[in-house]
């Protein structure tokens, strides 16, 4: 057992490649946590994706153990988190399981969407908080600029924030006094019955469902019945342990401490983050505060390329969901590409994480369709549905009026992009609510509604600032408005997956665009195929795609018969790749691209 | 074999067996060109025509009791053998194989003066047939397109070629740079008045690695017809030789009656060739079944193998009846006459009966008894009806 004094729990929050992770390897590192050899660079990235995408994706958690200047050995319990929105729900999760945050800047980069948010959540969590001011080993690193910008923009104190490299290791040994001096230790009751925070859980092959704790009051131990009090679920416990980072067992986790339990769990859907866990016998019977969990806010279908992988698919889907609680599922038909699934995400990202495992993990290619998110249609009789698809729009004549879900964007921007910025806002749709300054950059704050910004928001922001914006987004619930279904019809025949909400007044302008881009994605064929946006029955685009009229080879003799073979042979091939409506081949990537609009 | 006990005709019996010969080295390489031809400084004929026999001799243990139907020397420019070089080959196939009574015997030849003076040379080793390279009859588009003829030299090549030889003809290049419908009605009526029976003319078409193409990648040759211009220039061609007599036996070829080119029927209804010289491809029938072969396209590459005593193949494989059929049906769609439906059927080949109606519905395919042909506007747009019609 550890004294409660001597224990410092703390999360590694900063915006995306600020360089959390990197700063989590140089504490393992130099509490010799790790032995030298197994180190590695963000080793705390352990899934594929993370590794190839060189971002984190999972919050982690390790404990190490720091003697202190003051002759005292600590336990460090530190939480990585990851820098993206989308799995900002894992940030603010973790939060609630630690006392203080660690606020990472890139020195050569300042304040950036995220790291406001952040901030934000960490205030929430009544956190302490220890700037650090990283990469100060670049050329273009400007720690006063950054501190005063901190000051500034988030109006906390940086005048002690730490100055450091994480990656050559300057100033580690400052974060880690800091870490002990600066944050709080945790409090709790040792003789009080068990109360233990279910932070988060992930699906092992080998162990089944592992569960990570937070202890609030009491002792766990192995072998203890604990019972959740949120799910009723109880278990006996077989194995508890703490991350160092690998799996360490530990006899008992006291107040204050972090660490995980094994108790034959089968499904994370069994297990509920922000659940309380206290002993089936004498427990806690007021459960924690608990926390929101975490919707899906983007929904695609999934489908199979091949339909005969249809099962595939399914048994692929099932299993990722296992270990992904924020990811939801449900079979759906479309009369274009039959059998598949409707996905919700956390957002783009989440989307193409699951997306990209699912074909590279279980070789299974996939047909995207465009993302939507979810409104809510209200109908006559004064009923509410919630539509996942637009494919599903019920009939008009009973739809009293539609919601659509809203956003608070916030986007930091160099001056000199900045009216790029305000005009991307406003075509999206957008409410100005604030505007401000820090030294030579903007922020901005506009009131958004998410499906002008799930598609391609993200990349035309990029573009338009050349990379230098940052943007951060938090749900504000929803809003009416005048949205309709836009249908699209290749040679008169409806295509549910190109069916799309839109605003009203922009409904001609989309349509248009819509049908332009298809005829430049679709191959003609040998008759001329009208494409058509339409709004219930009235078509409000229209583009013809003109027949093709000359396709011949002129010369073929013997030798040739070989060459025209395998041109056949490619054609072949090719066509796999399309999907047949009524007469018309349309390609899987048109799907996509034909939703991208520029501007 | 059919239910009386005979055994059904071979297939060079039904529709021919002929020997295509390669010679290839030109004068000047023409930038449109992506055939196997070479610019050599020098050319060893004997080691040449040696080559050949060795080659000949090979291949007619292998078909053995064939009756030649043609024989085709092709290029690059054959016409600048020596015309030695051709006799020593038509002596040697005359060694191995009986040839048919009226069997044809062509050379393709450059309309320069350098061939010309040969032509009687080539007529006494047994050429009954000469296929000119004409390619166009305006001097202005002649040298675009890197010939080293003019129209006057062409004109006076063709009539020299005429009183040679029984039969004659010549190939035009068309849809070039700038032509206009009226410019290629007018040069196409002069072609025609010249009074030939048969005519290959040709769409220009940009072959990958070639300079055209090159020049083509980088926006380069302007006033290649659009798409529609193409159309109209093909129609026009149509239109044109049909009212002379001419009509087409095939997308690109124009014959009297009875002047096609027996050579070129031979692939287009699925016969038996063999492929002597490098580059060249031959489809021979063994009792393995039909074998698909391709010779080594390297010039030295080819002869130094044969000399050494290999095949100078570079690919020899076994089709399957499938893609025999398949294989039939992508050249036998090009002729007017079309698609023998019995010999897909004798295949075990089956149609797919949904998209085969679906093509005749849409005015693409015909159907007349035992034939399945291309509509005028299906020709047009063969690539993408075989497409939908083999695709699976
Ligand atoms: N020059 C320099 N590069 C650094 C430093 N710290 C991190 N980096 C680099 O910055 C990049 C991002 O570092 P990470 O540690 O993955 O950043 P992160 O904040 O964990 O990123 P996410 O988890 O994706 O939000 C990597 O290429 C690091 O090598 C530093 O002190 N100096
Ligand atoms: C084997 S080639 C060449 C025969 C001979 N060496 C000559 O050039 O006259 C036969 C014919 O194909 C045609 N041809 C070659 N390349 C072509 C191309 N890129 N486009 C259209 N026709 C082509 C020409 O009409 C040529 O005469
Ligand atoms: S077109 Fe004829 S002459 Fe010109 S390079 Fe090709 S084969 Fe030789
Ligand atoms: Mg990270």
């Amino acid at each position: 057992m550890t004294e409660l004094s001597r224990i410092r729990n703390f999360s590694i929050v900063a915006h995306i490649d600020h360089g959390k992770s990197t700063l989590a390897d140089r504490l393992i590192q130099l509490t010799n946590t790790v032995a030298a050899r197994d180190m590695q660079e963000q080793m705390l990235d352990s899934m594929d994706i993370e590794r190839e995408r060189g971002i984190t994706i999972k919050a982690n958690t390790v404990r190490i153990e720091y003697p202190a200047k003051d002759g005292h050995t600590y336990i460090l319990n530190l939480i990585d988190t990851p820098g993206h929105v989308d799995f900002a729900y894992e940030v603010s999760r973790s939060m609630r399981a630690v006392e203080g945050s660690l606020l990472v800047v890139d020195a050569s980069q300042g304040v950036e969407a995220q790291t406001l948010a952040n901030v934000y959540q960490a205030i929430d969590a009544d956190h302490e908080i220890v700037p650090v001011l990283n990469k100060i080993d670049l050329p273009a690193a400007e720690p006063d600029r950054v501190r005063e910008q901190i000051e500034d923009v988030i109006g906390i104190d940086a005048s002690d924030a730490v100055e450091i490299s994480a990656k050559t290791g300057l100033g580690i040994p400052e974060v880690l006094e800091a870490i002990v001096t600066r944050l709080p230790a945790p409090t709790g009751d040792r003789d009080a019955p068990l109360k233990a925070m279910l932070v988060d859980s992930y699906y092992d092959a080998y162990l089944g469902v592992v569960v990570l704790i937070r202890v609030i009051d009491g002792v766990i131990r192995k072998g203890d019945r604990i019972k959740m009090l949120g799910t009723g679920g109880t278990y006996p416990v077989d194995r508890l342990g703490v991350f160092r980072p690998k799996m360490a067992d530990i006899a008992e986790l006291g107040p204050g401490e972090i660490g995980f339990l094994t108790a034959s769990i089968k499904q994370v859907r069994d297990t509920r983050v922000g659940d309380t866990i206290t002993h089936e016998r004498k427990g806690a019977d007021t459960p924690l505060p608990g926390f929101k969990p975490s919707q899906p806010v983007v929904f695609c279908g999934l489908f199979p390329v091949d339909s005969n992988d249809f099962e595939d698919l399914r048994d692929a889907i099932e299993k990722l969901a296992l270990n992904d609680a924020s990811f939801s599922h449900e079979m759906e038909t479309s009369a274009a590409l039959g059998f598949g699934f409707r996905c919700g995400f956390l957002g783009l990202l989440h989307l193409e994480v699951i997306r990209d495992r699912l074909e590279r993990e279980y070789g299974i290619e996939l047909i995207t369709t465009a993302p939507s998110v979810v409104y809510h249609v209200f109908l006559r009789d004064g009923t509410m549905q919630e539509l996942h698809n637009p494919a599903d729009m019920p009939d008009l004549t009973i739809v009293d009026h539609i919601e659509e879900p809203r956003i608070k964007a916030t986007i930091l921007v160099p001056d000199e992009y900045l009216g790029d910025v305000l005009k991307l806002c406003q075509d999206r749709r957008g409410i100005q609510l604030d505007l401000t300054y820090a030294g030579s950059r903007a922020m901005v704050v506009y009131d958004l509604p998410l499906n002008e910004v799930v598609f391609d928001f993200y990349d035309r922001l990029k573009s338009v600032t050349k990379g230098y914006a940052s943007f951060d987004y938090q749900m504000e619930g929803y809003r009416e408005d005048s949205l309709v279904k836009m249908q699209v019809l290749v040679n008169e025949e409806p295509v549910d997956a190109l069916s799309m909400m839109v605003h009203r007044d922009r409904a001609e302008q989309r349509g248009r665009a819509m049908c332009e881009k298809l005829k430049e994605l679709i191959p003609r064929h040998m008759f001329k195929i009208p494409i058509q946006a339409a709004i219930g029955g009235r078509v409000i685009a229209r583009e013809t795609l003109s027949a093709m009229r000359k396709d011949v080879t002129a010369k073929c003799y013997g030798g040739d018969a070989t060459r025209k073979k395998k041109l056949l042979e490619k054609q072949k091939a090719g066509k796999k790749k399309m999907r047949q409506f009524g007469k018309v081949e349309i390609p899987q990537q048109a799907f996509i691209s034909a939703l991208k609009m520029d501007g | 074999m059919p239910a009386d006990g005979r055994t059904a005709p071979a297939v060079w019996q039904t529709a021919g067996f002929g020997i295509y010969v390669h010679w290839p080295f030109c004068a000047a390489k023409c930038p449109y060109c992506d055939f196997n031809s070479h610019v050599a400084a020098q050319i060893d004929h004997g080691a040449w025509a040696d080559a050949y026999e060795t080659d000949l001799d090979r291949w007619a243990a292998l078909t053995p009791g064939r009756l030649v139907h043609s024989v085709f020397f092709g290029g690059g420019t054959p016409s600048l053998m020596e015309p030695a070089t051709v006799a020593r080959i038509l002596e040697r196939i005359a060694q191995h194989w009986h040839f048919a009574n009226d069997a044809e015997i062509t050379l393709e030849a450059n309309p320069t003066s350098a061939e010309r003076d040969r032509f009687s040379g080539f007529r006494a080793a047994g050429v009954n047939r000469i296929s000119l390279g004409v390619q166009a009859l305006n001097d202005g588009d002649l040298q675009r397109l890197g010939r080293l003829h003019n129209v006057a030299e062409a004109l006076a090549a063709v009539d020299m070629a005429r009183a040679e030889f029984d039969r004659v003809s010549f190939d035009l290049i068309y849809a070039r740079q700038d032509q206009t419908e009226a410019q290629w009605r007018a040069e196409l009526s002069t072609a025609l008045s010249v009074g030939m029976d048969h005519l290959s003319l040709y769409q220009l078409t940009i072959e990958p690695n070639t300079p055209f193409h090159a020049r083509h990648q980088r926006g380069g040759l302007h006033g290649l017809p659009t798409e529609d211009r193409a159309v109209r220039l093909y129609e026009l061609t149509q239109d044109l030789c049909a009212n002379a007599g001419l009509p087409a036996y095939e997308v690109s070829n124009h014959a009297r009656p009875g002047s096609e080119s027996r050579h070129n029927l031979i692939y287009w209804r699925g016969g038996e060739w063999l492929g002597v010289g490098p580059g060249a491809h031959g489809r021979i029938e063994q009792t393995v079944g039909r074998i698909a072969t391709a010779a080594l396209r390297s010039p030295d590459a080819w002869l130094r193998a044969i000399a050494a005593g290999h095949s100078g193949l570079e690919e020899k494989s076994t089709s399957n009846r499938r893609e025999q059929a398949e294989e039939y049906l992508m050249m036998s769609l090009r002729l007017s006459e079309g698609s023998d439906l019995g010999r897909l059927c004798d295949l075990g080949y089956e149609l797919q009966q949904d998209r085969l109606a679906e093509l005749i519905a849409d005015g693409l395919l015909e159907r007349q008894d035992s034939q399945l042909r291309t509509t005028a506007r299906g020709r047009l747009l063969l690539n993408a009806v075989l497409s939908e019609l083999l695709s699976d």
